[in-house]
């Protein structure tokens, strides 16, 4: 076990070293950078140029630039805004807090979903009921979260005159209207992360269901939603926690859509306005830490899928 | 924003080659009536889905109006006998826009999946079969590829190779591959060592020839179902680039950007503009997700009703 998680965590560095240095590049290769950007009103000369380039540090030799930015890494520093010219990381902590709320809550709401429908669709196999559920569950999954968001921020106003509360309030201040504004991007986030899953739970349940052990559990004389829940809902969860696992890269995007819709401070939106500014440093320094955040929440899925479930055994 | 879920699922893989072709199975998988009657929802997915392959085949003779001509005095009516969908702030027809919506997303959505399939199938037949060190170098790519945010990638990838039809099936195509090499792979390495290809083996058959007719028959299944909700997968994921401005630029008419810019600023007024695209993306990806469920009941004998 502990032989596993050492080799685990060793794989890691080869993984985040390749992810730094494909967003290293592929920022590098996107048409314009921030000096291009900054002074094109402004009556700027060459000169000018030169200079905040020098100032910025992006008129190096790449590989000087990379082993530079590698370096500051090390020391837990993910270097300065373009734009703000902040460090990256106090721009970061007031923002990540936002994310983690909404994808917290989305992954919460998506579990549920996804169980809930997931075993009735399995236990009421080729019903009516499955049918329904499961046309709900991936209906949920076709609607495109940017499409719901925006209709969600924009027909309740025309029908009830009410616009979802859109100022943003930290939780610290006032953690019941933050609660109010979170709510509805992580419910159109998590209901469109549960199609996904569903499907997994429901999957696993049929199998699960025509095993032997349940065929005894129910010979028994166990009530049927016993069977269900303790004995074969148990064994179907461990798989579906995989994905819930992976599930996580797909909240980064989402959070990046939701966020941009209802103006909410956080991550995703902030990584979209580094990309269009070229703001170097802070694309590379989200896309490291979400890619971080993405390969842990693996791992620790991969942990817990052991501690579940005796039998997997870690080679 | 979807874009893996589908690659997702185990999926059962490790099926003889004989059961695919054998004939009383080939009516169980193809014959029309028995596949609407047991699954009716998957039915109903291809359907829907039938409906958007004829709109795309067809679009210059099914629209009404061309996509990209509006009539100044029309604008921004609701619908009508003359304009069903109504029009848009530009007073294009916004039924004809839809249809040929259907052209842009069926086109990249079927090309994105065609480039990750024969990525995916290419990197992990590799992986799976070889083994050892070129199995331990490809997956190490793979982590790095799985790892990266997928729309950031998405966008600068456009944003590198310049907004257009190709540039976003060849994005969408390398951003869904590692998922499906992932599963070819781990079917390849379960199916390595089984008798009968251990037997084609000793019989003298070269690494092309095992892998082209013990290998690969036995993980179409696998992929047409990926495939399949792929599918799904692409067309969303080509509408939420779509909206956010990294899509085919215009005039072509694209669901997603159909629902940012105007159809976004005319909301209020008009909220037709955001109904009809949106509903054309969610019965698209709808359609191929249940067609995909049904695909996979149908070819995963364990999952047959009780």
């Amino acid at each position: 076990m502990s032989r596993y998680l050492v080799r685990r965590l060793i794989l890691l560095v080869p993984t985040l070293l390749g992810v730094s240095i494909v967003v290293f590049t592929l920022v590098r290769l996107l048409p314009g950078d921030a000096v291009a950007l900054q002074l094109q009103d402004a009556k700027s000369t060459a000169a000018d140029e030169a200079a905040l380039r020098a100032q910025l540090g992006i008129d190096r030799p790449l590989v000087v630039q990379y082993v530079d930015w590698l370096g500051t890494l090390l020391h837990g520093d993910l270097g300065h805004s373009f734009r703000s010219h902040q460090p990256i990381v106090q721009e970061l902590s007031g923002r990540l807090p936002v994310t983690a709320e909404l994808g917290f809550f989305a992954l919460l709401i998506a579990a549920g979903v996804a169980i809930t429908i997931g075993v009735i669709s399995a236990v009421r196999q080729d019903t009516l009921t499955d049918y329904a559920a499961r046309s709900a569950a991936i209906g949920l999954l076709a609607i495109p979260g940017f499409w719901l968001g925006t209709l969600v921020v924009t027909l309740p106003s025309v029908w009830w005159h009410w616009t979802p509360p859109l100022r943003y309030v930290r939780l610290t201040e006032d953690p019941l209207k933050n609660l109010s504004i979170i709510v509805i991007p992580a419910v159109i986030l998590g209901l469109g992360l549960s199609g996904g899953l569903m499907r997994l739970v429901r999957t696993q349940m049929l199998e699960v269901l025509r095993q032997d052990f349940i065929r005894t559990a129910s010979a028994k004389g166990l009530a049927e939603h016993a069977v269900v829940v303790r004995h074969a809902l148990k064994n179907a969860f461990i798989p579906a926690l995989t994905v819930l696992g992976l599930q996580v890269a797909l909240l980064v995007s989402g959070t990046v859509v939701l966020e941009s819709i209802f103006v909410l401070p956080g991550m995703g939106r902030y990584l979209l306005e580094a990309v269009q500014a070229r703001d170097y440093p802070a694309i590379q320094g989200l896309n490291l830490i979400f890619a971080t955040v993405i390969v842990l929440a693996n791992l620790v899925v991969d942990l817990l899928y052991g501690w579940l479930d005796p039998r997997v055994r870690y080679s | 924003m979807s874009v893996q879920p589908a690659t997702l699922e185990p999926l059962t893989t490790a099926r003889p080659a004989a059961e695919l072709r054998h004939p009383g199975q080939a009516t169980r998988l193809f014959g029309v009536g028995d596949f609407a009657r047991r699954k009716p929802l998957g039915a109903f997915g291809a359907v829907l889905i039938l409906v958007f392959l004829v709109l795309a085949a067809g679009a210059q003779w099914l629209a009404p109006y061309p996509y990209d001509v509006g009539i100044a005095a029309d604008r921004l009516q609701g619908p009508s006998f003359v304009h069903p969908f109504g029009t848009d702030a530009n007073g294009r027809d916004l039924l004809s826009r839809v249809i040929w919506g259907a052209r842009i997303s069926v086109t990249i959505g079927f090309g994105a999946v065609l480039i990750s399939t024969l990525v995916a199938v290419l990197v992990g037949v590799m992986s799976g079969y070889f083994g050892g060190w070129v199995d331990l170098l490809v997956q190490r790519v793979v982590d790095v590829w799985i790892s990266f945010p997928a729309l950031v990638l998405l966008v600068s990838l456009v944003a590198i190779l310049g907004p257009g039809l190709w540039s976003t099936t060849l994005v969408l195509g390398l951003l869904l591959a590692p998922g499906t090499a992932r599963v070819v792979r781990s079917a390849v390495l379960a199916m390595r060592h089984l008798p009968y290809v251990e037997s084609a083996r000793c019989v003298g058959a070269g690494h092309m020839r095992i892998v082209r007719s013990y290998v690969l028959p036995n993980v179409a299944a696998a992929i047409l179902v990926l495939a399949t909700t792929q599918l799904g997968a692409a067309i969303l994921a080509e509408s939420t680039l779509s909206f956010l401005g990294y899509g085919v630029p215009p005039p072509f008419p694209t669901w997603g950007a159909m629902l940012s810019g105007t159809g976004r600023a005319y909301m209020l007024q008009s909220p037709w503009l955001s109904i009809w695209p949106g509903l054309a993306i969610s019965a698209a990806v709808f359609g191929f997700n249940m067609l995909g469920d049904a695909l996979r009941d149908v070819l995963d004998p364990r999952l047959r009703g009780r």
